[in-house]
């Protein structure tokens, strides 16, 4: 296989493999913020926040990989 | 969220990629009249010229920086959805074709440094523009009873000084720093929402864009902290709290330390450039769907796909907006957290417990001070 073919190999495994991690990564916050409000629903605006904004950071880092296997997948 | 369609993006193109006969010339012109309602509005090929650009190319040159602004207009002596304004000509750069060598009014250096503002570079001069008009406007009228325009500015600003400078940075150094943040957090929502506008580009989606952001915080941080521990106390951090008898670990802490500095700029910039590149790159790619496949039945499923995309892109802009100030905040208040540590006995309550951390806690990771300086 050339070069060319690794490097969409690689992109398309790394895209695939980065959106498991923050599949999994995110799921599991969620999961932990529905349980946390339905114990105390009182804290659900506070816990809504912090969801979305840990959900953020966890997206940061999944997009990193995706840029790296963007670069890969679009340099000629 | 994001990431998942800009996996699906990703491999849409890598998809495209490999045909490359498949955007058809008349890609060039159906492009323009189908997206017109859409997300987009992207005018793709110009008129004069019909490149047979794979989809991918066609992608990356609606998401990347360059010379030209495409508008809708007059131009050629009829109407054009893309009628294109060169940067070059309009600020008199001129290329040379045979050396590549670029020589104008902008061009300083001996060709070295090249100023002509790109598109990028203009849609932040029109968030600018925009950003300060709005707030001018909003402040015209002052009173202590605010109303209309100035009301809306007010609450914006006092969510940003309770929410992220208060909370991140604690009561009493939160004014010196809000104007930064309140700038920082709005000309990039501003930068974000642009980019959604059809015709316009989000300036926030080039990397040297974000890079100048990071930079701001970057400096800002260390700036606070040298100024709040002295640079003695600064270099004494950056050993990373281990102690001179073990003075021989020293010469491994202080470069790991060192480059830990930079990392938060770094995943600064990066998270907010990506974000931004991920929702474009994943419309882009869903309507472009529609060519590759030939058949505009697709549309039915790709446009409502790529409303939807777009809705989570307007939601993923405020976001995006809010994490940059918000983590500024954080790294210029842990910077801070010194500041307090000789007179305990007021500022026992001043410094903000950001979820959870102590309000006297050291800025080493992982180590918990005890309470026992409480209960003097």
């Amino acid at each position: 296989m050339g070069p060319n073919a690794l490097a969409f190999l690689g992109a398309g495994l790394g895209a695939g493999l980065a959106v498991i991690g923050a599949g999994i990564g995110i799921g599991r916050l969620a999961g932990a913020a529905m349980e946390g409000s339905a114990r105390q629903p009182t804290a659900l605006g506070d816990i809504r926040t912090s969801m979305i904004i840990a959900a953020a950071l966890i997206e940061g880092a999944t997009l990193f990989a995706i840029v790296v296997c963007l670069l890969l997948a679009l340099k000629p | 969220m994001t990431s998942t369609l800009a996996t699906l993006a990703l491999v849409l193109s890598l998809g495209q990629n490999a045909e490359q006969a498949a955007p058809p010339a008349e890609a060039g012109r159906g492009e323009a009249r189908a997206e017109r309602e859409e997300a987009g509005g992207h005018g793709s090929e110009s008129a004069a010229e019909r490149r047979e650009d794979s989809l991918g190319d066609v992608m990356m040159h609606h998401v990347s920086d360059g010379y030209a602004i495409e508008y809708p207009g007059i131009c050629n002596g009829h109407f054009a959805w893309n009628c294109e304004l060169d940067l070059r000509e309009a600020f008199g750069t001129h290329v040379d074709e045979a050396t590549g060598k670029a020589t104008g009014p902008l061009v300083l250096l001996g060709g070295k440094v090249d100023l002509t503002p790109t598109k990028h570079v203009v849609m932040m001069w029109i968030a600018a523009a925009l950003l300060l008009t709005v707030a001018l406007v909003g402040v015209r009228r002052r009173s202590l009873v605010p109303r209309g325009l100035y009301n809306f500015v007010e609450v914006l600003v006092a969510f940003v000084r309770n929410e992220i400078a208060v909370k991140n940075i604690g009561e009493e150094d939160a004014d010196r720093f809000t104007p930064y943040l309140v700038t920082a957090f709005f000309f990039i929502l501003f930068m974000n929402l642009f980019g959604l506008v059809p015709f316009a580009a989000t300036a926030t989606a080039n990397l040297s864009v974000t890079v100048a952001l990071a930079v701001f915080t970057f400096v800002i941080t260390q700036w606070t902290a040298i100024r709040s521990m002295g640079v003695g106390g600064y270099l004494a951090h950056l050993t990373g709290g281990v102690p001179k008898s073990l003075w021989w670990l020293w010469p491994i802490m202080i470069p790991v330390e060192f480059l830990g500095l930079f990392t938060k700029p770094f995943a600064l910039t990066i998270r907010l450039f990506a974000n931004m590149v991920a929702g474009h790159f994943v419309i882009l790619a869903l309507l472009g769907l529609i060519f590759a496949l030939g058949t505009a039945w697709i549309a039915i499923a790709s446009v409502p796909m790529a409303l939807g995309i777009f809705l989570l892109e307007i939601f993923v802009a405020l976001v995006q907006a809010y994490i940059f100030a918000m983590l500024s905040a954080l790294f210029i208040g842990s910077g801070l957290v010194h500041h307090g540590h000789d007179d305990e006995s007021g500022h026992g309550g001043g410094h903000a417990a950001a979820g959870g951390r102590s309000p006297n806690g050291s800025h080493v990771a992982g180590v918990v001070p005890d309470m026992g300086s409480r209960a003097r």
